[in-house]
């Protein structure tokens, strides 16, 4: 059945968009879609270190993906910048850092758009083994990790008061985080990868009364969007990764429409105080 | 720190304890003691200290000076100041229950029972009323059983009628699981019958003992007399010795006389005075 690189495609990118949909939940909750964005885009300065150490891809874009964050966090307790200004100090210098190591490299050649926009139709029985594997590992562990963190992300200080460890929590998260993206990075792109995990979340958003349902309704709204694109960009030819993405956004789109049957979700910023 | 504390029935004590952020103490000095069934309540000015002594209690923030001493396995419920829920988290109040810690059904309705929201239970919290959401953090600090119970302002955005009720519920509370109590509030008058302790804060203990003996203390006066114009105007009658007597009728059987509303009405400066002036048009 995985002959055919298009079930390849298939197979991996709907196990992707299943563990993207509870972690894109708390991408969103936690306001983090900027930071997923910045972790994401140090993959490129991961890949680049791979290299240079020989040492396996995925590790390396997953050290660097976790330092990314490590170091964001100790920026924001000691310097002075803002969080928004350190993000998109660290983003784009991370993936400049990258670019620029990857040119310098003349003696590899690098796909560059692949790490960039993904190369879903390239995927191997090896990636798919990855996506489960390392897949079903974030889902355990986030499953396990469910209260905390999601007390955490309610209110820090009821979770501290209640012996819930919200440092812990988000700390783990972000190891989780960093997995996702170095698991991503071959079928979306790293400049993709945040869209993955924020739209199908968003979309799922409109269906949800509890924080579970929502969870589970962005897994669904994510493969949705796997079918749909991937067959899109098999029928007209459209380049994989960003057609899965635009398949996202349509559903997305279609998740706002006004359901007769249901009360519109009211949209505010924070809740009463 | 967490360590078994002196006494038995002692939650959690705090020796000279002191908060420093950005530069400069919080709040320093203090000695705080809740013990089992005691309510201890915590009253100052703004940025006087009451929410950090609160949160260095419960292990929220640490001390960078003195000790604070909790029972082993203490179990808290707290309700902070603020609780400011996302709309993209989609949680009802029932959800919102179980935020820490498994309950069984039965308890949740308890809960909710108790601090008068049941029929609120489906509801999401962001569809909340102020008074509604702050009676569902109640709610689901007690499903919790605790030892100890922190609110830090548990009444905000609740009117003068729920307030006092919500106060007699805190003590039914009391009364039944026989746990301690940390409160903060900013009107002394109204938590009076209710309390065991108070501490007035002002960036230190400024002093302390039974309700009767802090609002007659010259300390008390002096904080409050010092900063009335800037934010609690609230305060200003408990200068006033005619008055002080009347806020004690007032919180006695929850009516105001005439008299001290205009009173309040004179001095319109200030968030406190709104408050009061709220009460009058209320009623």
């Amino acid at each position: 059945m995985l002959d055919d690189f298009f079930t390849r495609a298939m197979v991996a990118g709907v196990g992707l968009a299943l563990v993207a949909g509870p972690l894109g939940c708390f991408v969103v909750w936690r306001r983090m879609a900027y930071f997923g964005d910045t972790m994401a885009h140090s993959a490129l300065l991961g890949v680049a270190l791979a290299f240079l150490f020989e040492i396996n891809l995925t590790a390396g874009v997953f050290i660097v993906a976790t330092g990314a964050a490590l170091a964001l966090l100790f920026l924001q307790r000691h310097g002075s910048l803002s969080t928004d200004a350190l993000l998109g100090i660290l983003s784009h210098s991370t993936l400049a850092l990258g670019l620029v190591m990857v040119a310098f490299m003349s003696w590899i050649r690098i796909d560059l758009m692949g790490f960039l926009f993904g190369d879903i139709l390239a995927v191997s029985r090896v990636d798919i083994a990855m996506i489960y594997g390392g897949g079903v590992l974030v889902l355990a562990v986030l499953a396990w990790l469910w209260r905390p963190l999601l007390a955490a992300t309610v209110n820090t200080e009821i979770a501290e008061a209640e012996g819930m460890r919200p440092e812990r929590a988000r700390f783990i998260f972000m190891l989780l985080m960093a997995a996702m993206i170095a698991i991503a990075m071959k079928i979306v792109g790293i400049l993709l990868i945040t869209s993955l995990l924020i739209i199908p979340a968003a979309a799922g958003r409109r269906f949800a009364s509890t924080p579970e349902v929502m969870a589970v309704a962005a897994s669904l709204a994510g493969a949705l969007a796997v079918i749909g694109g991937l067959t899109a960009s098999l029928r007209f030819d459209t380049p994989s990764g960003p057609s899965i993405v635009v398949a996202a956004l349509i559903i997305f789109l279609l998740s706002l429409a006004r359901l007769p049957s249901r009360r519109p979700t009211p949209i505010k910023s924070g809740g009463p105080s | 720190m967490q360590a078994m504390v002196n006494g038995p029935g002692t939650l959690v004590e705090m020796r000279n304890a002191g908060v420093h952020r950005g530069g400069r103490w919080l709040v320093r000095g203090v000695d705080l003691t809740v013990r089992r069934g005691e309510i201890v309540t915590l009253i100052g000015p703004n940025g006087s200290g009451k929410s950090t002594t609160a949160k260095a209690a419960i292990g929220v923030v640490r001390p960078d000076e003195g000790s604070v001493e909790r029972a082993s396995a203490l179990k808290v419920g707290y309700v902070p100041q603020k609780v400011a829920v996302d709309w993209t988290l989609p949680l009802n109040v029932e959800r919102l229950m179980k935020l820490t810690g498994r309950l069984d059904r039965k308890r949740i309705a308890a809960a909710l029972e108790a601090a008068g929201i049941a029929h609120l239970a489906r509801a999401e919290v962001q569809n909340l009323s102020g008074g509604e959401f702050q009676r569902a953090l109640l709610a689901r600090a007690l499903a919790r059983e605790p030892d100890l119970l922190v609110l830090d302002e548990p009444v905000q955005g609740v009117d003068f009628s729920g307030e006092i009720a919500l106060y007699q519920l805190i003590r039914d509370i009391r009364d039944r699981t026989g746990c301690g109590i940390l409160l903060i509030s900013h009107d002394l008058h109204v938590v009076m019958a209710e309390t065991d302790t108070v501490l007035c804060l002002n960036g230190h203990v400024c002093c302390r003992g039974t309700p009767e003996n802090v609002l007659k203390s010259p300390e008390y006066m002096r904080l409050f007399g010092a900063r009335a114009g800037e934010t609690l105007a609230i305060y200003h009658h408990h200068h006033d010795h005619t008055h002080l007597a009347d806020g004690r009728v007032r919180q006695a059987d929850g009516t105001i006389t005439e008299n001290c509303q205009d009173h309040h009405h004179a001095h319109d400066d200030g968030d406190g005075s709104l408050r009061v002036k709220e009460r009058g048009h209320a009623r």
